[in-house]
């Protein structure tokens, strides 16, 4: 085990806010660091001081360390290092960073899921800012953006991501490997107060069950009480077809999305702008999300120049009931959050309608009419939750009671 | 022998005497008023000049010659070459081989494309830099290795230093794009275009010897002579002035940073609520991507209003055309053009003029014109929790960028510098500025992706946007965000050695830099 060299992390001409790790454990010698970055006159001594710190945590007292600094972070900093000492010592201690408090807040079931930012899982410029750009969810990626290879550091980074970024208010989103490979994923994010994990080409109601499971047992051993959702990614033919079983699987699930480039290699067809292709798989999947109770997603848009293309592709996404979409590049996210927001014809109705049950109880009916129609009690909650999201959007003040004129007349 | 030194009204300790000339410190803003007359150059006759205006000389070198160069004088150039500049190192190639020593190089701003003038520098060529310097030859100068002191001003500082006599220029080398044998100058025609000659004008009226050096000799007469041949004492032609693909800048691209671009959208929504952005304002903007970004949605939001500025002062890119032509901008003032559209629309649109900085930003004359600007957008290195903001040195006092029109435009009546919280992992907002460059009771607003802070002395602009959703913070939150997220910085270890001086606009001394202990 000993003499050995292990390297993590990136570095070259293009990386920033990362550091790439070298370690070589000796047998004397003591610490040896070697520090070379971007930010040397101002962290330089923070830096060597934190390193310390770890490689004694790991009770390491023999080592060179070899760091190529371009200005990270000290969670990145910290998960780098630890990433490049458990290629060499065989141990499940963690170094954990301290938690913000922000961090540890739950999620809610039913709240709104329009846009959700793909991060890459091992790209620490790509989280830090991730949370500025209001999307709803952010999903720090383990699967497809991250290279075999670099599984392992990302996870831990991922992590520390969890414990130290604040994504103000976004929900957190991990998404997992297939497999067993997603189960080991899940120790590193469950205890870590994720808010959703993503379940990537899933195709059968065990491999919800089975995440499900490994879910429950983590919280159990880390005492934690607070939901965990689930989010199925529907990829493949197969997956389309036990759709609504899939849905119906776990209480946890809350929202189903269908990923197209992968179906459609699936198929076998080329993936269209029009999306003929794909028509009878996104009307089942919206389908059977509805049927299950739970919000159903579009896949993501992926030209991220083609702003007013993506705009039609979240119109027409909407029409088909989908109620929310991926995003690949923050610029996405507004423009995703514009199209499934309530239109303002839609608000005005809503606003009627919660006027009108308003007024109902102040009168001590127990039955709600606008006009002369008789409103369904899911009616007045559906546009009261058109409302709140009218409200938190901006598009409606806050005391909009005072400030819009009665329209139930 | 240690020089005297005193604290200055901003609080920092700064020398009285600055390359052997003693100079006055910092008295606060307005504070000090100054006495006297003007420089004035030598008086010429025309008798000592050809009759049919023909002032050609063959060769820089022996324009020089003619004009006495010799130990210890001041050179002048400009930058409207920026990048693509062939000449200014030129001038201290032939120097050195005329085996001239301890001359003064007072550029209007340095670029990478003048690096090699370190070689003279060290050679003794050169005994200091009295201009803008970054990149290799901020590192230099940085870490002591200049033999005199450099002093940094601001565009208005240059030209005021240059009217009061605090610099008298010996010889000023002008390149010029367009001339003719007389010697009139413009900034249009030819391959090396670059649009206006602001910079030049205070030159060309105060040296003592001015040469125009251009590559595209035209008949008399030149138009618009920015530069008049009255001033002019001798013409050279050469094959190439320039670089044309590093005259025209490249830093007119709008961002394509998400996260910048946030920071775009944020500060046109904050101009926008808070009722300065209206029907007849005035504006700058620079050319950073940052700035060219807000420049667009600012036109957007002119153009859904139907609302029209009243005049733009540039630095003028594409984006500043765009609203000129596209009726949401009145006049472009322009003291320099940094891209091609820029350079084309000052030749063929009446409404894009050229305007020197001489009269725009020279805080000793009768007006300033950036003090009747609406909207500033500035950049900065560090502001800290005064608002004070720094602009030469980066946070690990290396000497990075010039001061540039930054000093005089915080004259403005809205000045706002949109910033990121940290870069890498250093914190934009700190404790107290590296470099003073800029008082904190100038700046305004300070627009991160994390927040905005409004300078408590606004409070006419905080009771504005008090309630429109805008995230406002103090800046004391902003500055403990940077730090939970970077971590507290160290402070650079400085060498009691001085590098560099940086001016005041009224040519006070505001603050040195020292010397980096390696």
């Amino acid at each position: 085990m000993y003499n050995n060299i292990a390297i993590s992390g990136n570095s070259g001409p293009k990386v920033r806010s990362d550091c790439q790790m070298e370690l070589e454990l000796k047998d004397e010698g003591g610490i040896v660091i070697e520090l070379k970055s971007k930010v040397q006159v101002l962290y330089g001594e923070s830096i060597i001081n934190q390193c310390r710190e770890i490689l004694s945590f790991f009770g390491i007292t023999n080592a060179v360390l070899k760091i190529n600094d371009t200005g990270a972070l000290p969670f990145v900093i910290s998960a780098r290092l630890e990433a490049v000492i458990k290629q060499l010592v065989d141990t499940d201690t963690e170094f954990l960073p301290e938690i913000y408090k922000e961090n540890k807040l739950p999620s809610k079931r039913d709240r709104f899921r329009f846009s959700r930012l793909y991060i890459p899982g091992n790209t620490p410029s790509m989280m830090i800012n991730a949370g500025l750009h209001s999307a709803d969810g952010i999903i720090l990626d383990i699967e497809d953006s991250v290279a075999p290879e670099k599984k392992d550091e990302a996870r831990i980074l991922i992590r520390n991501a969890l414990r130290q970024i604040n994504f103000y208010g976004a929900e957190r989103m991990v998404r997992i490997n297939q497999g067993e490979r997603g189960l080991k994923d899940l120790e590193f994010v469950v205890p870590h107060y994720v808010n959703l994990i993503l379940i990537p080409k899933c195709e059968s109601v065990e491999e919800v069950k089975s995440i499900e499971a490994k879910i429950n047992e983590l919280k159990h051993i880390h005492r934690l009480d607070g939901d965990i959702f689930l989010m199925p990614i529907i990829e493949s033919a197969a997956g389309v077809e036990m759709s609504y079983d899939i849905a119906r699987s776990s209480d946890l699930i809350v929202a189903m999305a269908i990923g197209l480039e992968d179906l459609t290699a699936d198929l076998g067809v080329a993936r269209t702008k029009g999306g003929m292709e794909t028509q009878y798989a996104r009307t089942r999947i919206v389908n059977a999300a509805k049927a299950a109770g739970i919000q159903p997603i579009d896949s993501v848009f992926s030209d991220v120049s083609d702003m007013e293309a993506l705009r039609m592709n979240v119109l027409s996404s909407k029409a088909l009931g989908f109620e929310g979409m991926g995003c690949i590049h923050p610029r996405q996210v507004p423009v995703v959050r514009q199209g499934f927001a309530p239109q303002p014809e839609e608000i005005e109705k809503s606003l009627k309608i919660v006027m009108a049950y308003d007024q109902a109880r102040i009168n001590g009916l127990g039955v709600v009419a606008l006009g002369t129609k008789m409103i369904d009690q899911p009616v007045v909650v559906r546009a009261q939750r058109i409302v709140d999201l009218a409200i938190r959007l901006g598009l409606l003040p806050d005391d909009w009671k005072n400030s819009v004129p009665n329209k139930t007349e | 022998m240690a020089i005297p030194t005193v604290i200055n009204a901003a609080g920092r300790e700064v020398p009285l005497e600055i390359n052997g000339k003693p100079v006055i410190p910092f008295m606060g803003v307005g504070k000090y008023k100054p006495g006297g007359n003007k420089y004035g150059p030598p008086i010429s006759s025309c008798s000592d000049f050809p009759d049919d205006g023909n002032k050609v000389v063959p060769t820089l070198e022996e324009a020089l010659l003619r004009c006495g160069i010799r130990d210890g004088m001041t050179i002048s150039t400009h930058h409207h070459l920026r990048d693509g500049d062939l000449i200014s190192n030129r001038i201290f190639e032939l120097a050195s081989v005329m085996g001239v020593k301890d001359l003064v190089w007072f550029p209007s701003a340095s670029f990478p494309c003048n690096d090699p003038v370190i070689k003279y520098l060290e050679d003794g060529t050169i005994n200091r830099i009295e201009g803008s310097m970054n990149g290799p030859l901020g590192k230099f100068v940085s870490e002591g290795k200049m033999k005199g002191t450099a002093v940094l001003r601001s565009h208005g500082g240059r030209v005021q230093a240059i009217q009061d006599g605090e610099v008298k220029i010996d010889i000023a080398v002008l390149v010029a794009p367009s001339a003719d044998s007389y010697g009139n100058a413009s900034g249009t025609g030819g391959k090396s275009a670059c649009g206006v000659l602001g910079y030049a004008k205070a030159d060309s009226i105060y040296a003592d010897k001015v040469i125009v050096v251009t590559d595209n000799l035209v008949d008399l007469p030149c138009l618009p002579a920015e530069i008049e041949g009255n001033y002019v004492d001798y013409v050279v032609v050469v094959d190439r002035i320039g670089v044309p693909e590093k005259i025209v800048s490249g830093t007119t691209q709008i961002t394509k940073s998400p996260d910048r671009l946030l920071i775009a959208e944020m500060t046109a929504s904050f101009l926008e609520k808070s009722g300065i952005l209206r029907d007849g304002v005035t504006m700058q903007a620079g050319a950073g991507g940052t700035s060219l970004a807000i420049a667009v949605f600012l036109h957007e939001i002119l153009k859904s209003k139907g609302w029209k500025a009243k005049f733009g002062f540039g630095g003028s890119t594409l984006y500043m055309v765009d609203m000129l032509e596209q009726g949401q901008m009145g006049y472009i003032l322009d003291a320099q053009a940094f891209d091609l559209d820029a350079v084309l629309s000052v030749s063929r649109n009446p409404n894009h003029i050229p305007y020197s900085v001489f009269n725009a930003y020279n805080y000793h004359s009768k007006g300033n014109l950036t003090s009747m600007m609406d909207i500033m957008i500035l950049g900065a290195t560090e502001v800290d929790l005064n608002f004070n903001g720094n602009v030469v040195t980066h946070s690990d006092g290396y000497l990075l960028h010039g001061i540039g029109g930054w000093q005089n435009c915080l004259h403005a009546r809205n000045v706002i510098l949109p910033l990121p919280l940290f870069r890498d992992r250093i914190p934009v907002i700190v404790d107290e500025v590296t470099t003073l460059c800029g008082p904190g009771e100038l700046i305004d607003v300070i627009i991160t992706e994390r927040g905005i802070a409004i300078n408590p002395k606004r409070t006419d602009l905080h009771e504005r946007v008090r309630n429109s959703g805008l995230p406002l913070r103090t800046i004391k939150e902003l500055k403990d965000e940077a730090e939970r997220i970077c971590g507290k910085p160290e402070k650079p270890v400085k060498d009691d050695k001085i590098v560099a001086a940086i001016k005041w606009v009224d040519g006070t001394i505001i603050d040195v830099v020292r010397k980096i202990k390696l």
